[in-house]
């Protein structure tokens, strides 16, 4: 088993909270995880990347080589086309379809949907809205690793242990409405592809 | 066994810890800041009193670590590679004097320039000093080498570099953690002349080092951290350098690499290993993450003996962070890449933050600027570096830390009237200072502005040297009272700025304007600490 991820967004948007949970979750169920983040310059508003890499086996390279990504996850649309050569033929690309416009040239948003829609396996969904539909506008990136869940291959159950892991320290409260994030997204995603 | 997800970076605190720290000192810089972070938020760290305050620069936190060593403690000093450049005069001195307390010295190189002005490859300076420089692979070896590597410190009386990337310090992965141990006591040299570099003494101490060498040469070859891999096909010979080796086996996950393996994780260059793979392989590859150190070393000048192939040659690219795809296509293995980026992705470059003091800084100096031509702003590394891209491109100069106050200084020395510097507060404090002291000394006509948003933002917000005494700094150095200002970058205290600026260019001397908001992001965090100390 392998899940090669590329996780993508701007600075400042918080992609690293969904590899947080998916490693919280995978460490010690006898996986391997390597997880490579952007700090620094780019975390001001730039372009940011985080390659995350869950094996049964151990893992070389902390980067994915290009082609071999299972799962594109973006929390921002255009940023998601930025990193597709890593995508592999079969692969799956999953983008929040909320814009983050911080560019005087950023393009039109009906050209990067164009983009996203000429891809054989992508879920586009609005992240932002079915966050605050549970009632926690800050759960968005968990909808989002709700939303690729089905195409990786570790169980809701475990992913599910991961966030509690993440989100204890704020309570119970804020626990349940991320890991209700997470579900609410996996419906989503389901039903898209049906 | 328990594996702990850490950073390399962190995984490098957490074994300087076990390995039996009294002291890590250092300052900001990505990609090595998150191990000094990681001591000073760890709790064993915290019990034992582990020193782990910022120094105000790389020389200070260099010279500080070799004075606990001095005493007979191990301890830790962490920089970037840039940082290195700074220290380096306590550096390369420090291998000539040697050590008591294990020291090691943690450098984070930045190939492709991530977050840094330049790729420099600190394993040159570690060859230049003259002592073992380790290079992990992994995060595992990274914490092995630094639990491991105060010893081979104490062994060989020298100081022993661990050399990682950005790749490695920003990546996480399991760790398994050893047994912790003691802290050493406090103690005076058994030589006291050991740490006095007089000529008569130096000289001394340098054919002792010189002596040392062949000790050094023998831990290489024996280390375990240097392997040599068999392979079948002798047509090629592989050689690779710490993070390149993980490429290397990236493209043989399905199967096994044919070609004979060396894996070089310890310096100096283990001579009969690099031997060994000459003498069985046809041809040589090198891979090494930085510059190309080895196969420069190892190219034949006159091209009659073996063909070495890398960076030099265009095997692999010149400049810029290694991947696995370099690797596979350097090994004639070409990436299945199925997708290109589409055209109409735009690039998206850090910006400064909405609502930062620096852009009300910028918006006021361009004013000014428009008025008197462009070409005059010194500025430095921090934040307001971002100041030199759109829609400011105010700034004309960022170097090195400090630089801005004494480049002005040189321009204003040729003739160049007016001329502005634009310095942060903690890089004013890391090196500034002093060029300060040139100008007044001279009473140069300089326009300096200090941006003080009260903290070291660009590395995510550590406190800066700088905090609560700017003002006095100012004036012990000599600065004239009337000259120094200070003003609240806010967009309504743009025409206050704008004619401060003014005023303070018609002065012939030096004058400081400090610019004072703190980072909004600083504030945001600290709301968000309040907030969660309320709700627990």
């Amino acid at each position: 088993m392998k899940a090669d991820i590329i996780l993508a967004g701007v600075g400042g948007q918080g992609i690293l909270s969904i590899a947080a949970a998916l490693g919280a979750a995978t460490l010690n169920e006898g996986l391997y995880l390597k997880q490579a983040e952007t700090h620094g310059m780019s975390q001001r508003g730039g372009a940011v990347v985080s390659h995350l890499r869950i094996a049964d086996y151990p893992i070389a390279s902390d980067l994915i080589p290009l082609g071999k990504a299972d799962i594109i996850i973006s929390v921002e649309p255009m940023e998601s086309l930025r990193y597709l050569p890593y995508l592999s033929e079969t692969g799956f690309l999953v983008t929040n379809e909320v814009i983050f416009e911080n560019i005087p040239n950023y393009p039109l948003s009906e050209k990067i949907f164009g983009e996203i829609k000429k891809l054989t396996n992508f879920v586009a969904l609005n992240a932002e809205q079915l966050a605050r539909d549970v009632g926690n506008p800050k759960a968005s990136n968990m909808v989002m690793l709700g939303a690729s869940s089905p195409f990786i291959e570790i169980s809701s159950e475990i992913i599910e242990k991961g966030i509690a892991k993440v989100f204890e320290r704020k309570g119970n409260l804020v626990v349940n409405s991320n890991i209700e994030a997470f579900r609410s997204g996996k419906d989503y995603a389901t039903k898209y592809l049906k | 066994m328990r594996k702990e997800l850490l950073l390399g970076a962190e995984a490098v605190g957490q074994a300087a810890i076990d390995g039996g720290i009294s002291g890590v000192y250092a300052y900001p810089g990505t990609p090595s800041t998150e191990i000094t972070e990681y001591i000073q938020a760890n709790k064993v760290a915290k019990e034992k009193g582990i020193n782990s305050f910022w120094s105000s620069n790389e020389k200070t936190a260099y010279e500080e670590a070799l004075g606990m060593s001095y005493a007979g403690k191990r301890a830790m000093v962490c920089m970037k590679h840039v940082g290195l450049n700074v220290a380096a005069d306590a550096f390369v001195n420090s291998a000539i004097t040697g050590i008591r307390g294990g020291l090691v010295v943690t450098v984070a190189d930045d190939p492709s320039m991530h977050s840094s002005q330049n790729e420099q490859d600190s394993r040159f300076y570690g060859k230049f000093a003259m002592i073992p420089v380790l290079e992990p692979s992994n995060q595992q070896e990274a914490y092995d080498m630094v639990y491991d590597g105060f010893e081979l410190s104490e062994k060989t009386g020298l100081p022993v570099m661990l050399r990682i990337t950005t790749r490695l310090a920003h990546s996480r992965a399991g760790v398994v953690k050893k047994e912790p141990k003691k802290e050493d006591e406090v103690s005076i040299p058994e030589n006291l002349k050991q740490f006095l570099l007089l000529p008569a003494f130096a000289r001394k101490s340098y054919v002792k080092l010189l002596g040392k060498q062949g000790q050094l040469a023998e831990l290489a070859e024996n280390s375990s951290y240097n392997q040599y891999i068999e392979g079948d096909d002798k047509s090629l010979g592989i050689i690779c350098c710490g993070i390149a080796f993980n490429y290397l086996n990236e493209n043989y996950i399905e199967k096994k690499c044919p070609y004979p393996v060396l894996k070089i994780s310890q310096y100096p260059l283990p001579e009969k290993m690099i031997r060994k793979i000459e003498g069985e392989c046809d041809e040589l590859l090198v891979i090494e993450e930085g510059y190309p150190l080895l196969e420069e070393l190892l190219k034949d000048f006159f091209l009659k003996g073996t063909k070495v192939s890398g960076r030099l040659d265009g095997a692999l690219p010149r400049a810029g962070e290694l991947t696995p795809d370099h690797v596979g296509v350097a090994l004639g293995l070409r990436p299945p890449v199925e997708y290109k980026i589409p055209e109409i992705v735009a690039n998206r470059p850090p910006s400064l933050c909405q609502g930062c003091g620096h852009q009300d800084v910028y918006q006021a100096l361009n004013e000014v600027v428009a008025d008197v031509g462009e070409g005059r702003v010194f500025s430095d590394i921090g934040c307001y570096a971002l100041g030199a891209l759109p829609p400011y491109e105010t700034i004309n100069t960022c170097v090195d830390m400090g630089a801005s106050v004494t480049m002005a200084k040189g321009a204003a020395d040729a003739g160049l009237f007016p001329v502005f510097t634009v310095i942060g507060d903690s890089t004013f404090t890391h090196s500034g200072i002093t060029g300060l002291l040139d100008a007044v000394n001279e009473n140069v006509n300089i326009n300096v502005i200090i941006v003080d948003n009260e903290t070291v933002a660009m590395t995510g917000g550590q406190e800066s040297s700088a905090l609560g005494n700017l003002e006095s700094i100012c004036l012990g150095v000599g600065v004239d009272p009337e000259h120094l200002k200070v003003v609240v970058p806010l967009r309504k205290n743009h025409n206050q700025m704008v004619s401060m600026i003014r005023e303070e260019m018609g002065y012939d001397g030096v004058s400081v304007i400090i610019a004072r908001r703190p980072c909004i992001q600083k504030v945001a965090r600290e709301k968000k600490k309040i907030k969660a100390q309320k709700e627990s």
